[in-house]
């Protein structure tokens, strides 16, 4: 008997707007959320824009021992669990049945960099001074916090693994989650991913290979996929959790399904740390062993949620695979990347966009590409410009690529789908 | 049935390992198999200023000879040994990386502190002289992907791949969604981890876990299962294995040394040691009945050892529990009190341990432990030559995964006889 994977609840945080509502409103908007850089003084950097959380952790509803002890990121993630949990309305009868699959790609360097500066006297002592260190800095050596963080929230006891594969790890989450489901190791799991990289040292080694854009003079058009005059990525930050349940389980319970998750692959390029090839060959077999898994063909997909980061190799990359995975078809596809509004929260964004791919399903509304004024003509598939459209969808796949050249898809089909 | 009755579950057919007490298992399986005691001093900086200063350090390691000098100055020390173990471990498996179809051979790493001296040195340059100082490696140094990702690129790798940061419990958490590839189609996996936790500021960060020894003597500094148990000497070293879907392995003639059998995973919360007895139970009847073995098939148990008298009580209690009467006669050890606790990549160096315990049918003693406080079989002094068909395999985080493994002997009648 296969086991099948459906989404029951969504909750995210991301710049532009705190929980899912907003979240959507945005990404459907067209209206972007990147901006000059408020969490440091950015002076002196290459990059000084991002796109930024206006999060209060009181308001988000975390208790004054929560803030002190979790870092930003993991804040971002218990809010988002909180909110998927709420939706979801799963009654827990055995919590050695409930699992918790996380990403993140950087995982605690906000407070590595923050306690470094404390013990280190900003840089001038190479033996740092344990004693100016937080108490709760042993968090932050290694993201498995994370998960521990968000299953202690649900009580769930069952398999809980954190997921550090790069800008992949959103997907690769939500991937291994839905893979806890099928093979019988959970029957609910909340899989998700969260990141908040804006800080001095991430800005820095992001300038120092120049992945990120330096539009400084116009934050709000700087994140740009597909266009002709992309420069980089906008760095971001935010969470989202997506709480699987094996399909059985919530129909029996009579929960409301919003969207099911049917396949999961990734594949490597063996290529370079950061560099693409042309082709995307790898990306488009993640997709294609994705699509299997599901028991879908390439000509059923209805969306495409693109890694899109905007900067000059990517997008011709993964313009490349596209065309490979969908040949003649490939032009008639909505291919679109909600980067453009709310930057690429490295290993958070998987989960991000897949709430998106979700949400997309549940309103039959693709959201847009902004900013693309003048496609890149390398770039030459229906990226849906500047503004949402309706379209009733079956099948969304969304593709992310990373460094260490991982390439990562998941499949997401509507509720009630045979 | 399960996989392990029919044949299916995947098998290890080579070994890679860069340990404290050996490079190669030449080296590491008589260290082990002797109880040899090899941790020391802190020598890679100058550990007085901190009360920890005794860990399993890889002194005779130098990456020359190892890694290519280009990929070298890119990467952090956890990845030369990363490198190091998975060369080791594609040599003894005999198998080259192009005669495995294009896609079906990827790599599974688990890191929990990532390339952490690597980023002490980067950060350093950005807070003493500035972000243009950050160099261009930082962002693929750094991050807990380094490994699996210069890994597929060293050995053109282009199957599955992935990191996880499960805590602790990860590298066999790593094994498991290993299996889950070969399942799934890939025909080999390279999978293990690799720590480097000792620069000045990663031993700052450990210090808050409040779990290592602070004894300055290396014959006692870690003693689980003792009165005098007062935490675990940290480590660092890799090690990496080449899993095959056993129906390849066949037919290549591979020589198996054995076959991954069952995998099991729980949480049970931070600092709650007291709850983890539970857990671990729940783990290892689960990956138990994986391979459709029952608890009185186990032939020996490599322990996690985590030193601290509460963790200690709650494994003692968990054996008492999954193996009733028997549990003051199944042989038990824990080799690691002779070269330290390796974090993520300790239970990988477990499994390579009880691997080659299959092999020679010796249980390894735990070195420098004499007097068990509880009522098991704690296998101390001299390794004992016990005919093993099965052996599991035990690791917990700190932040409260519980894994269990389940390996068999090739030849066992009830695991295909490959």
């Amino acid at each position: 008997m296969t086991r099948r994977v459906a989404v029951t609840g969504l909750g995210v945080v991301a710049p532009g707007g705190i929980g899912t509502k907003g979240f959507w409103e945005l990404i459907t908007s067209g209206r972007t959320a990147t901006r000059p850089i408020t969490l440091f003084d950015p002076e002196g950097f290459r990059s000084r824009i991002a796109a930024e959380c206006d999060f209060d952790p009181v308001h988000a509803g975390l208790t004054s021992a929560e803030i002190i002890r979790m870092d930003r990121y993991v804040q971002f993630a218990a809010v988002a669990a909180d909110e998927a949990w709420r939706q979801a309305q799963v009654a827990v009868t055995d919590p050695w049945r409930v699992g918790v699959t996380m990403g993140s790609a950087v995982g605690g360097t906000t407070l590595l960099e923050q306690d470094y500066v404390a013990t280190s006297q900003r840089g001038q002592r190479w033996l740092v001074d344990a004693g100016a260190a937080s108490p709760f800095l042993h968090c932050a050596l290694s993201p498995a916090t994370l998960a521990a963080e968000v299953a202690d929230r649900v009580g769930a006891c069952g398999p809980v693994r954190t997921v550090s594969s790069g800008c992949t790890a959103g997907l690769d989450a939500v991937g291994h989650g839905a893979r806890l489901i099928e093979e019988g190791r959970a029957d609910v799991v909340l899989a998700g991913a969260s990141e908040s990289p804006i800080s001095p040292i991430t800005v820095a080694c992001f300038d120092a290979i120049r992945a990120t854009s330096a539009r400084n003079d116009d934050p709000a058009h700087a994140a740009r996929p597909f266009d002709r005059d992309r420069d980089g990525f906008v760095l971001g930050e935010g969470a989202a959790v997506l709480v699987l349940e094996e399909l059985g389980h919530a129909r029996r319970r009579g929960a409301e399904v919003l969207a099911q998750v049917e396949g999961f692959a990734t594949r490597s390029n063996a290529h370079h740390m950061t560099g693409l090839t042309t082709e995307g060959v790898e990306m488009a077999e993640a997709a294609r062993r994705a699509l299997d898994h599901a028991a879908v063909a390439p000509a059923e997909i209805g969306y495409i949620n693109a890694h899109g980061s905007g900067t000059r190799q990517n997008d011709r990359h993964e313009t490349a695979a596209f065309h490979r995975l969908l040949g003649e078809r490939a032009h008639q596809v909505p291919v679109s990347s909600i980067k453009s509004m709310i930057g690429h929260s490295l290993g958070a964004i998987g989960s991000v966009e897949l709430a998106a791919c979700a949400l997309a399903l549940v309103h039959g509304v693709v959201p847009p590409t902004a900013n693309l004024d003048t496609p890149d003509p390398e770039c030459d598939l229906d990226y849906v410009p500047h503004t949402a459209r309706e379209c009733q969808l079956d099948v969304v796949l969304s593709v992310g690529s990373g460094f260490g050249g991982f390439q990562s898809a998941v499949v997401l089909t509507r509720a009630g789908r045979p | 049935m399960s996989p392990a009755a029919t044949g299916s579950a995947p098998v290890v057919t080579g070994l890679g390992v860069i340990a404290p007490s050996g490079l190669g298992v030449g080296e590491f399986w008589p260290a082990v198999r002797d109880g040899h005691l090899a941790l020391a001093p802190i020598g890679r900086f100058e550990p007085n200023p901190y009360p920890v200063t005794v860990a399993g350090e890889v002194a005779g390691f130098e990456p020359a000879g190892w890694v290519e000098p280009r990929i070298t100055v890119q990467t952090d020390r956890f990845t030369h040994f990363a490198l190091a173990a998975a060369d080791l471990a594609l040599r003894d498996a005999v198998l080259h990386p192009a005669a495995v179809e294009p896609f079906e051979f990827g790599v599974m790493t688990a890191s929990y502190s990532g390339g952490v001296e690597f980023g002490q040195r980067e950060i350093e340059q950005l807070w003493r002289h500035g972000p243009e100082h950050v160099g261009p490696y930082q962002s693929i140094a750094w991050f807990y992907a380094a490994c699996s990702g210069q890994i597929s690129i060293g050995h053109g790798l282009r199957g599955p791949s992935g990191v996880v940061v499960a805590d602790e419990a990860g590298g066999l958490d790593a094994l498991a969604a290993a299996g889950s590839e070969l399942r799934r189609g890939a025909r080999a996996m390279l999978v293990g981890g690799a720590e480097a936790p000792f620069c000045p500021y990663a031993l700052c960060c450990q210090l808050g876990l409040e779990l290592l020894s602070t004894s300055s003597d290396p014959a006692t500094a870690y003693q689980p299962f003792t009165e005098r148990a007062g935490g675990f000497a940290p480590a660092e070293g890799g090690a990496m294995l080449v899993v095959e879907d056993a129906g390849a392995a066949h037919r290549r003639g591979a020589s198996v040394k054995a076959v991954v059998a069952g995998h099991g995973a729980t949480y049970t919360g931070r600092r709650r040691f007291d709850r983890s007895a539970q857990g671990l139970l729940r783990a290892a009847t689960a990956a138990l009945a994986e391979a459709g073995l029952t608890p009185d098939d186990v032939d020996a148990v490599f322990l996690d050892a985590m030193a601290d008298p509460h963790a200690d009580a709650a494994e003692a209690e968990a054996l008492r529990l999954l193996l009733g009467e028997r549990a003051s006669r199944v042989p038990v050890t824990a080799p690691k009190a002779g070269y330290g606790r390796c974090y993520a990549a300790a239970a990988v160096l477990d499994v390579a341990a009880a691997v080659l315990a299959l092999e020679h049918g010796l249980v390894p003693p735990t070195p420098g432990v004499r007097d068990c406080r509880f009522d098991l079989d704690l296998v101390t002094g001299v390794a004992r030559p016990v005919d093993l068909r099965t052996v599991l395999v035990l690791s917990r985080g700190v932040y409260g995964g519980n894994s269990a493994l389940v390996l068999r002997h090739p030849e066992s009648p009830t695991s295909g006889g490959m």
